[in-house]
């Protein structure tokens, strides 16, 4: 915290020397050695030592790929083909690069939810919050650059479909389209500006991690309890030998899982369609972003209407990117001052829903919009025959049977233009569910935070956050002498 | 010396001082402006890629019932070689109740002696939908014996139109002309 006064004690006279001239190890001491942490941190609070693993895991195996790979359309894929056979330990190197993006966001989304869930983002911490969601969007920005690097059918067409998302802007939509793009369409060129940003934004994330962690280091960490640090001596620890363990334990722990991922199932996350090389003449028929876009993905595509002057592919893209720039707002959004939801009754339940949401728009993200949900068709899809009347009218005869079907289709004459094709039956489908589930993404933040807040009546807080420790182990000898509650 | 600095420091004319402050803030400001568009413009096609923009195709090579498809700057174009009941049934089909109604003259350019040559069609290869490249002669045509998107299922007839599926517009026909009978220029 930043009124903490320095303890650093340079012992010998090269310290002191270096001391008076740039006190690099007194910042360094200060800031990850006694700086005073709450006593009351569980394992939620570990994904930021977490994350910073994982920046660190991606630039060094990302610096090492760029010395095998080579950004040009007609060697890219094959050169990361080389990397993956030739390149000694090139598979274990990539594996571990492609995965690490997905344990990035695996433990980048389990630090959000701990921020909403403990109101860490709530006053003095606004910045700090701030910071976060652009480190966040940097890191998708990244992600989505990287993902088009190895030249693979999804690389192409998934990027082809997001900077088409540009072209949706009225006016200026497709002239941002050719600038980012370098050309009417990908190209080389767009692989060589999306290899020199995909180098550059880990750099500049990491810039951005240095400014989060300063921002926190002044009002400090925030904590399960939600209360500000009172007394520092009771209610603080020093972050060494405490967290540094404890991070260290949960980092140990998190590389067992990542291990697992990169020796076990190193393509599980992937799409088998990217291992065969870009063709701008054939689209994969299924296309789909990887597993960490899906829920905004899903956003994108449950927007299916018209909503004035505005169309529905704009307005989509309007919703998707809402759905991220409503993270950088909440901190005024909430209106409840009681920052953890421990001591929110009412609140939880509703987060517990937002989570709910979360995942289920993830899973919207990966199905075919069109398909029924699991258990929810209502009735058979039929084959229809579509002809034109005696009379000039557009007519339509429905089977069951497809003999009865191709019959009736053979029966018409040329003139009808009659033509087979399916009519789904009734059912609830996956576009009904990411319409439902937006709708609660959108009111989560606009309504429910909002009005929470005013109409909740939270239960009492802790008076401090050494007594929140010992609350319910008030008949145990309290260690450090302080009487119990 | 120091007498000057004091007489001077009682006689600050703010007007001037403003001025200057305004005349080199707005200098440094125009000058990061023209290097930052430097910057942004170089992001732009280049030279060599809008060269690239345009391309001559000899239509007399593209068989009977059977389509080529070309690249012109990364996006694809169909050449399609109608069969004579392809071109009647784009012809005759009643356009008033389609999506997107347009006779099938109206997607044809003139040769250089003003007629028309039905036999060739000349589309953009990408789905008004989401952009992805339908699939025609020799695959699955589609209910309408134009091309068929796979993707999201949208069916085109042997016009280029959209009669069935999510597509809301016609495939596009692409700025071209014809140079020659038997060549045309497509320009994006």
């Amino acid at each position: 915290m930043s009124d903490h006064k320095s303890t650093y004690n340079p012992k010998s006279g090269f310290e002191k020397w270096m001391d008076r001239r740039l006190p690099l190890m007194r910042l360094a001491h200060d800031s990850f050695v006694d700086f005073p942490t709450p006593k009351n941190l569980n394992y939620w609070y570990t994904f930021g030592g977490i994350l910073s693993f994982c920046l660190l895991t991606q630039i060094l195996t990302g610096v090492v790929l760029a010395m095998h790979y080579t950004p040009s359309t007609d060697i890219a894929f094959a050169s990361v083909e080389r990397i993956m056979r030739d390149v000694p330990f090139g598979w274990l190197i990539r594996y571990i690069h492609a995965n690490g993006a997905s344990m990035f966001f695996l433990a980048v989304y389990i630090h959000m939810f701990r921020g909403l869930y403990y109101g860490s983002y709530k006053e003095p911490r606004e910045v700090l919050w701030v910071l976060g969601c652009v480190i966040f969007l940097l890191m998708i920005a990244t992600a989505f650059l990287g993902y088009m690097l190895p030249w693979g059918q999804m690389s192409f067409h998934g990027a082809n479909v997001i900077t088409g998302l540009f072209g949706a802007i009225p006016i200026v939509g497709e002239p941002i389209q050719t600038w980012l793009l370098g050309g009417p369409s990908i190209g080389n060129q767009t692989l060589q500006r999306f290899f020199s940003l995909h180098y550059l934004l880990p750099f500049m994330i990491a810039g951005v991690v240095i400014l989060h962690i300063w921002a926190l280091h002044v009002p400090g960490n925030s904590n399960p309890a939600g209360i500000d640090v009172k007394d520092v001596k009771k209610d603080t620890v020093p972050f060494h030998p405490y967290y540094t363990v404890k991070d260290g334990f949960a980092i140990v722990v998190f590389m067992i899982l990542f291990s697992v991922v990169v020796f076990y199932f190193p393509a599980a996350l992937g799409h088998t369609d990217n291992y065969i090389e870009a063709n701008p003449l054939v689209t994969p028929a299924h296309i789909v972003p990887e597993w960490y876009m899906l829920p905004f993905y899903a956003i994108l595509r449950a927007i299916t209407f018209d909503l004035g002057p505005i169309d529905a592919k704009l307005l989509g893209v309007i919703a998707m990117f809402g759905a991220i720039a409503l993270l950088f707002v909440l901190p005024w959004l909430d209106t409840s001052k009681v920052r953890s939801m421990r001591y929110r009754p009412t609140a939880r339940y509703f987060f517990l829903g937002f989570v709910i949401c979360g995942l289920t728009l993830g899973w919207c993200g990966a199905k075919n919009p069109d398909d029924a949900l699991p258990f929810m068709t209502l009735s058979a899809d039929q084959l229809v025959v579509d002809y034109t009347d005696v009379n000039g009218n557009p007519a339509q005869r429905f089977f069951d049977d497809y003999e009865l079907a191709k019959q009736a289709l053979e029966d018409q004459p040329a003139s009808a233009s009659a033509t087979l094709g399916v009519k789904k039956g009734d059912a609830i489908r996956f576009i009904h569910l990411a319409q439902f589930m937006t709708l609660y993404y959108f009111a989560y933040f606009l309504l429910i935070v909002p009005a929470l807040g005013l109409m909740e009546r939270p239960k009492d807080e802790p008076d401090s956050i050494h007594k929140s420790v010992l609350k319910g182990k008030a008949k145990a000898p309290a260690p450090d002498g302080v009487a119990a509650e | 010396m120091s007498d000057m600095t004091e007489s001077d420091h009682e006689t600050i004319d703010e007007d001037k001082r403003d001025f200057v402050h305004i005349a080199s803030g707005m200098m440094a400001l125009g000058g990061a402006g023209a290097i930052g568009w430097m910057f942004v413009d170089q992001m732009n096609p280049a030279a060599d890629t809008q060269a690239a923009s345009s391309l001559e195709v000899d239509v007399s090579k593209v068989a009977e019932g059977g389509e080529i498809r070309v690249l012109i700057g990364g996006k694809p174009f169909f050449v399609r070689h109608r069969t004579a009941a392809e071109i009647l049934s784009a012809q005759t089909t009643d356009v008033t109740k389609f999506p997107d109604p347009e006779t099938d003259e109206e997607r044809l350019r003139t040769l250089p002696d003003g007629s028309f040559n039905p036999a060739i069609l000349v589309t953009s290869g990408s789905c008004t939908h989401l952009g992805c490249v339908p699939v025609g002669p020799g695959n699955n045509t589609g209910d309408y014996g134009g091309w068929y998107c796979p993707c999201h299922g949208s069916h085109y007839d042997t016009s280029g139109r959209i009669r069935k599926g999510p597509a809301p517009k016609n495939l596009p026909v692409p700025d071209y002309e014809y140079v020659s009978a038997s060549v045309i220029r497509i320009s994006l």
